[in-house]
């Protein structure tokens, strides 16, 4: 803050500190050749400028040499550019195995949060401080963006899909987080708080909400509810595939693809089934029977359901 | 009244203006130099409703919770500044007014090669900022001009059917038009006017119009399908049916990257010709400023997916989008150093043109550096969707495009209407604007950095310092803009004689008397020279 | 000789009939570009669903009736064929055999219109597999897609994309039929002459166009899915 004015977005999660070394060398790249044309337009046109009417300055000669030097060097520059922000996107595109997963729902105009533990909130997410978070995210109705310039992170919310996005803050306080896709009249008010709190805080807080189900269990219960039990249940292995250690798993569909049943996989499969190889094509559609919170709990309890095995299905 | 007419020296040739009388003799005229005034009266009427938008918006945001309007108005405004500016004012302001002005005659020919189609073009035209007005009186469109699935199909109530097919309608224009300036430019250049004799203007003309002609169509058939998604509920675009609204987001940016190049591309050629006439040199490097434009008209083509460097695409897109975005900044900066070189050992002078083809220079150089960080996979992810994005496509737009036509207008105003502006005011907007841009846009780059979103009718109150120094340059700006529709109206009536070449420019446009005659000149000229062959050769 | 030679056969714009000749040519080819941008779009959009969807594409193609595609097929071919007929009738004076050709063009190419429109979308509309306008499959096509196991929303997406391909195509035939309507009058008035035949040959080119978008339409629509 210089004169109560603040020139700089707070740099609250691990990724910020690097992204803007990147950023003050763009902003230095800028500003030199900025510089560099502005200075050279006012000398030129003041050194040259045209002192009696009639006069007709030397012709122009070309000079190759120095149209190869300035495309090289901005080329260069450029390289350097693309090279070193590829390498930041691409370490930081993949959340760290130990994250948190914890899901959005984007919505004509809020947030819609839900902890693994079953707590919910509406535009505000705490998380403990110094915990990668994965957001697993999806819409209801338009595309929404979650976007939270401390932690330098943005993603589109999209219906119809899963997007993901991560972050671990380093910082503990309160952070905006803005929808930064257009989404209609009350776009500008799809704002919320990220709350970042020491870990034991991050506990009590999540002791004090109200007492309710983890996400798993919520799922589990749809999961009788819709009578998903009579083809998916134990011992049910005629009709449908067991679901057990299901996710993370490979699927061989009847088309002869080999799919990776992730959160997407799940979702679709549930929605707009597709025949998987060695059972008939019974399953029916559960699009516009079950909300996008409803299909992240299915999905949810999906993940705790132990393979035969005994060892947890786990996501990636 | 009467006696000021006195005074005026008036134009005694017989020229374009004065050979026929009657509205009939405009409206249904072949003539391009009418037609080109056809579409400046109408695009100067859409730059005003387009700016009285930005207008009301920016006075909107001095206040954090909004000084004027509701979130749904405003909503409208920017989606009508966006969509009239973009569609109704820029992508014709150039080629349409200048270039149809300008083409026959700097190629040294009577007319573009299919007259009747560019009337056609202007009428197209009218049609399609007709249905626009209709939707934005009806009712208005909230969607931004984007028009993003599934919102624009489904969930929007303004009128989106109406504003998409005004917009569908505009690309037809636009389509023959760009058609009309290729096979001018192939087939109507004067004996001895070869491909490199050419007037830089013309090269980046045929650039604009070969995106023009491969762009435009997309949108169109891309503007169609939303129309009839929103009409008959088909889920093209729509996830609850099985679309996908990615794809809207690819067809519309493989359009919407080379619009943006349709736009500032002919103000480039401009400012080629105005650096050249006020250095009376020959542009540096005149092969690679002709290249560079086509340069950028092909890899236009390759980035439109840094426009959706957030919206789930994979990675190996994302580094191939962001490689091919850095690559398309490279003969940008190779326009840039050969502007600035052509200033060395030149005899430069200051007229107002001159002003803004240098304010251009400056503002697309920032414009331009500020794209770096929206080619850079990680900062963009920053600055997406932000202030940032708004400041640096205005430097490109604002600062680049209207400077470089504003420019243009002032350079060509005396071949247009025979007569001289008055130099002092011309002067003074063109400073009023510079200082006016940078204190609206300026902020905009900080604000968006800071991570404030775009298009938010109200927004936190930490962002109002700068939203307030960004309204008080817009206020700046709006007089920037009034003064020379003024002084411009006035000196067509009243100025002083020009004469055929008032700037002692090369150019076969000043080879024939201003006004020029119906049929351009006299007689078809050879050309013997090099284009701005302002020095003898030693 | 050039010029003022030529009269009202050059536009005042143009030098001579070479100049005007090849200008209108290559802005025919250039709206033909335009055009290939314009299916593009459609083209891309189905090849992406197509992808994402094979099952319902499949089970969508087998919906329609490969004899009328099939006999599109033909008569468009056949249109080509008097088309480039009546321009070579055209460059050599022919005026009857030009008048003969155009009348044979334009009746191919009405019977594509009306038979598509009477026979093929009503016949579509009978059996309620219009997307959005009446969409209920029943009988056999509600078997196939069953059979195929493709989700009914999906079916309707490739519904819709033959609906707009085809009807964008047929939009196109209609237009070159008015065209053609248009030559004919002028032709019959004996307005063409081995000079003068500019509009002839631009209205061929626009024809065989249409015609080509034809050949890419019906592989991709009619014989999808491994049915032939």
């Amino acid at each position: 803050m210089y004169f109560g004015f603040p020139f700089r977005p707070q740099q609250a999660s691990t990724v910020s500190v690097a992204w803007d070394h990147l950023f003050y060398f763009l902003t230095a790249v800028a500003i030199f050749f900025s510089v560099l044309i502005f200075v050279a337009i006012f000398y030129l046109a003041i050194k040259y400028r045209r002192r009696s009417a009639d006069e007709l300055p030397p012709p122009t000669r070309e000079n190759l040499p120095l149209e190869i030097t300035w495309t090289i060097v901005p080329l260069a520059l450029t390289v350097v550019m693309f090279v070193w922000a590829s390498s930041l996107f691409i370490r930081d595109s993949r959340p760290p195995a130990a994250s948190t997963e914890i899901f959005v729902v984007g919505k004509q105009w809020m947030w819609k949060i839900q902890h693994p533990e079953g707590p919910r909130e509406i535009n505000e997410l705490h998380v403990p401080v110094n915990q990668p978070i994965e957001l697993t995210m999806t819409s209801e109705d338009v595309i929404h963006d979650f976007g939270v310039p401390a932690f330098r992170i943005k993603k589109d919310v999209i219906p119809g899909q899963y997007t993901t996005e991560w972050f671990e803050a380093t910082k503990t306080g309160r952070f905006h987080l803005f929808c930064d896709q257009y989404c209609g009249m009350g776009h500008s008010s799809m704002i919320g708080w990220i709350i970042v709190m020491p870990p034991d805080a991050y506990e009590r807080w999540l002791d004090s909400q109200m007492k309710v189900e983890p996400m798993s269990a919520a799922g589990s219960r749809l999961f009788s509810q819709l009578g998903c039990g009579t083809c998916h249940g134990p011992g049910q292995v005629a009709k449908a595939p067991s679901l057990a250690g299901l996710a993370g798993a490979t699927v061989k569909l009847q088309n002869g693809q080999t799919v990776v049943a992730d959160d997407a996989y799940l979702r679709g499969a549930i929605l707009t089934p597709r025949q998987v190889a060695g059972f008939p094509a019974v399953m029916p559609t559960f699009q516009g029977q079950v909300s996008e919170d409803e299909v992240l709990q299915l999905i949810a309890y999906i993940k705790s359901l132990e393979s035969p095995q005994g060892s947890k299905g786990k996501f990636q | 009244m009467g006696t000021a007419a006195l005074e005026v020296p008036s134009i005694s040739h017989v020229n374009y203006l004065n050979a026929s009388y009657g509205w009939r003799s405009w409206l249904f005229t072949v003539d391009h130099k009418r037609i080109a005034w056809l579409y400046l009266v109408a695009i100067t009427f859409f730059f005003f409703v387009g700016g009285a938008a930005a207008t009301l918006m920016r006075l909107n945001l001095i206040e954090p919770q909004g000084a004027l309007v509701e979130p749904a108005t405003y909503n409208k405004l920017f989606t009508v500044h966006g969509l009239i500016m973009v569609f109704f004012f820029l992508a014709p302001a150039v080629p349409a007014v200048l270039g149809n002005f300008l083409i026959p005659l700097m190629i040294g020919a009577r007319d573009v090669a299919f007259p009747r189609l560019n009337l056609l073009s202007w009428y197209i035209f009218m049609l399609a900022g007709s249905v626009f007005l209709y939707s934005v009186i009806s009712g208005g469109v909230d969607t931004g001009w984007t028009f993003y699935t599934p919102l624009s199909t489904t969930y929007a109530n303004g009128n989106v059917m109406s504003a998409a097919t005004g917009i569908f309608i505009s690309g037809f224009s636009s389509i023959l038009t760009g058609l009309n300036f290729i096979v001018t430019i192939h087939k109507m250049r004067a004996p001895g006017l070869t491909w490199f004799r050419l007037p830089l203007f013309i090269w980046s003309m045929y650039a604009a119009s070969v995106i023009f002609v491969l762009a435009m169509p997309v949108i169109a058939i891309t503007l169609a399908l939303l129309v009839l998604e929103r009409f008959f509920h088909v889920g093209i675009f729509d996830p609850a049916l099985g679309g996908d609204p990615i794809l809207f987001q690819h067809l519309f940016w493989f359009f919407g990257h080379p619009e943006v190049y349709i736009l500032i591309l002919p103000s480039m050629g401009v400012i080629s010709e105005l650096v050249a006439a006020f250095s009376r040199k020959r542009v540096f490097g005149y092969s690679f400023v002709a290249f560079s434009s086509v340069a950028i008209a092909v890899i236009s083509f390759l980035v439109w997916g840094h426009h959706m460097f957030v919206s789930g695409q994979s990675i190996y897109a994302g580094l191939v989008f962001s490689a091919l975005s850095f690559a398309v900044a490279i003969p940008s900066a190779v326009k840039v150093f050969n502007w600035t070189a052509t200033l060395h050992q030149g005899s430069v002078s200051f007229d107002a043109p001159m002003l803004y083809a240098l304010g251009f220079i400056g503002l697309f150089t920032m414009g331009g550096l500020t794209g770096l960080f929206l080619a850079s996979l990680a900062t963009d992810i920053h600055v997406h969707d932000t202030y940032f994005i708004v400041a640096h496509f205005h430097y490109i737009m604002v600062g680049g495009a209207v400077m470089g036509y504003m420019g243009g207008l002032h350079y060509w105003w005396p071949k247009m209407t025979g007569r001289l502006y008055p130099e002092g005011w011309a002067r003074l907007s063109a400073a009023i604007i510079f200082v006016g841009f940078n204190l609206t846009f300026g902020p905009q780059f900080i604000l968006g950095y800071l991570g404030m979103p775009r298009r938010y009718a109200v927004y936190p109150a930490e962002f109002q310092v700068l939203n307030v120094m960004s309204s008080a340059g817009a206020s700046i700006l709006a007089v920037g803009y009034l003064i020379p529709l003024i002084y411009l109206l006035w000196s067509a009536r009243y100025g002083p004689l020009a004469g055929p070449n008032p700037w002692g420019a090369k150019g076969l446009e000043w080879t024939t008397p201003s006004p020029p005659p119906t049929e351009n000149f006299e007689e078809v000229p050879i050309v013997t020279e090099e284009a701005y062959a302002y020095a003898k050769e030693t | 000789m050039s010029g003022a030679h030529s009269g009202a056969l050059v536009a005042h714009q143009f030098d001579d009939a070479e100049q005007q000749h090849a200008s209108a040519s290559l802005g025919m080819w250039i709206f033909l570009a335009t055009e290939v941008l314009f299916f593009g779009g459609l083209f891309c959009g189905y090849t992406l669903y197509r992808g994402l969807y094979p099952a319902g594409f499949e089970a969508g193609s087998h919906l329609l009736k490969v004899q009328y595609g099939a006999a599109y097929t033909v008569m468009l071919i056949c249109s080509s064929l008097t088309m480039a007929l009546g321009v070579r009738s055209a460059q050599l004076g022919k005026r009857k055999a030009l008048v003969t050709f155009l009348v044979l063009t334009i009746l191919l190419g009405a019977a594509f219109v009306f038979i598509k429109l009477r026979f093929e979308w009503y016949g579509d509309y009978l059996e309620h597999i219009v997307p959005a306008i009446h969409w209920a499959p029943q009988g056999k096509a509600l078997a196939e897609i069953t059979r195929l196991g493709a989700s009914l929303n999906h079916v309707e997406l490739f519904m819709f994309f033959y609906f707009v391909m085809t009807g964008v195509h047929a939009l196109h035939m209609i237009i070159g039929v008015g065209v053609m309507t248009w030559l004919l009058i002028l032709a019959w008035r004996g307005r063409f002459s081995p000079d003068r035949y500019n509009q002839v040959e631009m209205a061929g080119l626009y024809w065989h166009f249409v015609d080509i978008v034809w050949i890419f339409l019906f592989p991709l629509l009619y014989l999808i899915g491994g049915r032939y």
